[in-house]
C-alpha cells in the first residue's frame, strides 16, 4: 500500500476512498496521513471516520460529500471543527444528496456531461452549490436538475478477492465501489485475499472491478477495519462509539493519530496493536452461497 | 394497562402508518422498529428497503447503521448506491419514507443541513444523506421527531428536505409529508399542506403540545393516541428491541 498511495498520489489530488459503509479503505486513509499529503480534494458519499481522520491530520483542502456523520453514533467531529472553526485548517465543502454523489460518479464512470436527478426541488442545497443545476427537458415541458460527472484523480477501492491483473469479486453491499473505479483516473484496489485467477474466472458475474481498470492491488487483510467486509470481518461498532470520545477534541484526536497511525508503521503494525483475539471477536459464521451451474465451455473457466 | 414509554407509543404509532404491500425505505431506530412491527402484525407483506441497497430486508439482530453486515445477509436482493435511488425512490417504487432532523416546520420542511448561517454555522449538522429524495419521491413520508421548541420552530434555517411548497415548476416532485409523530403528539398534514395535531398522547396537556411547537395550533377537540396494546409491547420487547436501545 505505500508503494500504490505514494506512485499513485499527488498533493492537491480529489481522491474518493469509496465504500458505503462496507469495506471502507481505513487502511488507505492511515497511509495517505503517514505520507504527509496537503491540499487534497476529499470526495465520499459519507465521509465517515477515515476522512475525520485525514482532515484532523491536515492533509485536506475540500471535502465533496452528502452525510457527515458518524453513522448510529452521531457527528464527525474534526469534520465539524474545519467547517466550524477552521481547525486544524479551514475547508472548502460542495455539498449533495446521496442520490446526486452517485450520479456525479455514475456520470463519471459513463463518461457523460451531467446526469439529471429527481431531487433538490424545494431545497435550499442548490442555493449553495452551482454546480447543481436545472435545465429544460428536451423532451417535455418541465425542467430538472442536473449534476455534473464525478473524475476522481485516484479512487481507492476495496473488494473480498482479487487475481494479480486485479479483477475483484466484490459481494454484499457494493455502494458505489464499482462506479468509483470506472471513474477515476487511476485506481488502487486493496483486497482481503489475493486468489488464483481461476478462482475468479469461475465465476465473472461476481467481478464488479475488472482488473483494466486497476493501476495497483495490493493484499492487505483486515484493511477497512472498523468498516468491514463481507463473510470476512463484522463492523467494529465499539470502535465507532470509541471515536465519539477519541476524536471530542483537536488535541485528543492527534493523540490518537500519534498512536495509530504515526507510531505504527504499516497496516501489519496496526493489527499487531489491535491484537488478534479483537480481530477474533469480529469474525462472523461461514455461510456459503448455493453453487451456481455455468457449463463447461472450451476456454471458459481454466487456464493452464 | 400495562406501563409502556414514550418511544414504545411513538413505535407503535409509526407501525399503524404502514400498509400492508406496501414498499418502505427504511431509517435506523424507530423507523426500523415500526416496519418490523407492522410485517409481524398487520403488514405480512410490507417490503423494507435500506438505503445501502438491501431490498426486501429481515434481520435478528437490530442493525446500528444503515449499512450493517446484518441487512446485506438478509436481503434478498442488493443493488448499487445509485440503483437504490434511482430505480426505488426516483422511479416512484416506495410508498413510505420516514425522516427525522434538526429542525421541522408546519410545512414539513426539514432541516438536517446546518443551525445558523449556511457560510458560518453554529452548528454543522451531517447533511441530507438521502433524505431531500425521500422526500421528493416517497409517496408517503413520515417525520419521527422529539416535540421541543427547537426542533419544531416556525421556520427551518435551512431547507434540506422540502416539505409541502410549491414552485411553478415541480412537475419532477411526487412526494409529501404524510405525518408528524413526535413523543407528545401525532399531526397531520392537511390539502393546504399545513400541520395539524391529530391526536395528542395520553398523559400530555394540550398546553404542553403548544408551548413546545413553534407556530399557533388548534386544539380543540383533538383525540388522545391509542396506546400501544399488549400484543404491539409483546412484540417490541421480546422480539424487537429486547435491549432497549432504541425503547428503553
Amino acid at each position: 500500500m505505500r508503494t500504490a498511495i505514494s506512485k499513485t498520489i499527488h498533493d492537491g489530488d480529489c481522491l474518493y476512498l469509496s465504500g458505503f459503509t462496507h469495506l471502507i479503505p481505513f487502511a488507505a486513509g492511515h497511509e495517505i496521513i503517514r505520507q504527509g499529503f496537503e491540499d487534497l480534494t476529499l470526495a465520499r458519499a459519507t465521509p465517515d471516520l477515515v476522512y475525520d481522520r485525514m482532515i484532523a491530520a491536515g492533509c485536506v483542502k475540500k471535502v465533496l460529500f452528502s452525510w457527515a456523520g458518524n453513522p448510529g453514533v452521531g457527528s464527525l467531529h474534526a469534520f465539524r471543527r474545519a467547517v466550524e472553526d477552521g481547525v486544524p485548517n479551514e475547508i472548502r465543502t460542495e455539498e449533495y444528496t446521496h442520490s446526486a454523489t452517485a450520479a456525479r460518479l455514475r456520470a463519471g464512470a459513463h463518461g457523460l456531461p451531467f446526469l439529471p436527478v429527481r431531487t433538490f426541488e424545494g431545497s435550499t442545497l442548490p442555493e449553495h452549490n452551482d454546480t447543481i443545476r436545472k435545465i429544460d427537458n428536451p423532451y417535455g415541458d418541465d425542467r430538472i436538475y442536473v449534476v455534473p460527472p464525478l473524475e476522481p484523480d485516484v479512487s481507492v477501492v476495496r473488494a473480498q478477492r482479487a487475481d494479480r491483473e486485479g479483477n475483484a469479486h466484490l459481494w454484499g453491499i457494493t455502494g458505489e465501489i464499482p462506479d468509483a473505479a470506472y471513474a477515476a483516473d487511476r485506481v488502487v484496489l486493496a483486497v482481503e485475499e489475493l486468489v488464483d485467477e481461476s478462482v475468479i474466472a469461475s465465476d465473472p458475474n461476481r467481478t464488479r472491478i475488472p482488473g483494466h481498470l486497476v493501476d495497483y492491488v495490493v493484499e492487505e487483510p483486515y484493511g477497512a477495519h472498523p468498516s468491514y467486509a463481507q463473510g470476512y470481518y463484522n463492523r467494529d461498532n465499539e470502535a465507532y462509539q470509541a471515536w465519539e470520545n477519541a476524536s471530542a477534541t483537536h488535541e485528543r484526536l492527534l493523540e490518537w493519530l500519534d498512536e495509530w497511525v504515526y507510531a505504527v508503521d504499516d497496516h501489519t503494525e496496526y493489527l499487531e496493536k489491535l491484537g488478534v483475539g479483537r480481530l477474533q471477536s469480529l469474525e462472523p459464521e461461514a455461510t456459503y452461497t448455493a453453487p451456481a451451474n455455468v457449463g463447461a465451455y472450451t476456454g471458459g473457466t481454466t487456464h493452464d | 394497562m400495562t406501563e409502556y414509554t414514550k418511544s414504545e407509543l411513538m413505535v407503535a404509532s409509526a407501525a399503524r402508518e404502514i400498509h400492508d404491500d406496501d414498499a418502505v425505505f427504511v431509517g435506523i431506530g424507530v423507523p426500523t422498529l415500526a416496519c418490523g412491527l407492522a410485517k409481524q402484525l398487520h403488514a405480512p407483506n410490507l417490503t423494507m428497503i435500506y438505503e445501502s441497497g438491501t431490498i426486501d430486508t429481515t434481520f435478528d439482530e437490530l442493525p446500528l447503521s444503515i449499512g450493517d453486515p446484518e441487512l446485506a445477509g438478509g436481503s434478498r436482493s442488493i443493488v448499487s448506491l445509485y440503483d437504490v435511488f434511482c430505480k426505488y425512490l426516483q422511479a416512484g417504487r416506495i410508498d413510505v419514507g420516514f425522516l427525522g432532523g434538526a429542525q421541522i416546520d408546519r410545512y414539513g420542511n426539514i432541516n438536517s443541513t446546518v443551525i445558523g448561517d449556511y457560510d458560518d454555522p453554529t452548528v454543522r449538522l451531517p447533511g441530507s444523506g438521502g433524505a431531500c429524495e425521500i422526500a421528493s419521491n416517497a409517496n408517503r413520508t413520515v417525520i419521527i421527531t422529539p416535540h421541543e421548541p427547537r426542533r419544531l420552530p416556525e421556520s427551518v434555517d435551512f431547507a434540506t428536505s422540502p416539505g409541502h411548497v410549491t414552485t411553478d415548476d415541480e412537475p419532477t416532485r411526487s412526494g409529501s409529508p404524510e405525518a408528524i409523530i413526535t413523543d407528545k403528539a401525532i399531526m397531520r398534514f392537511d390539502e393546504s399542506g399545513d400541520a395539524n395535531v391529530e391526536s395528542i398522547h395520553p398523559g400530555v396537556r394540550p398546553d404542553e403540545v403548544q408551548q413546545a411547537t413553534g407556530w399557533e395550533l388548534s386544539l380543540d377537540g383533538v383525540d388522545e393516541t391509542a396506546e400501544p396494546k399488549e400484543k404491539e409491547l409483546d412484540i417490541i420487547r421480546n422480539r424487537l428491541d429486547p435491549n432497549r436501545r432504541y425503547t428503553g
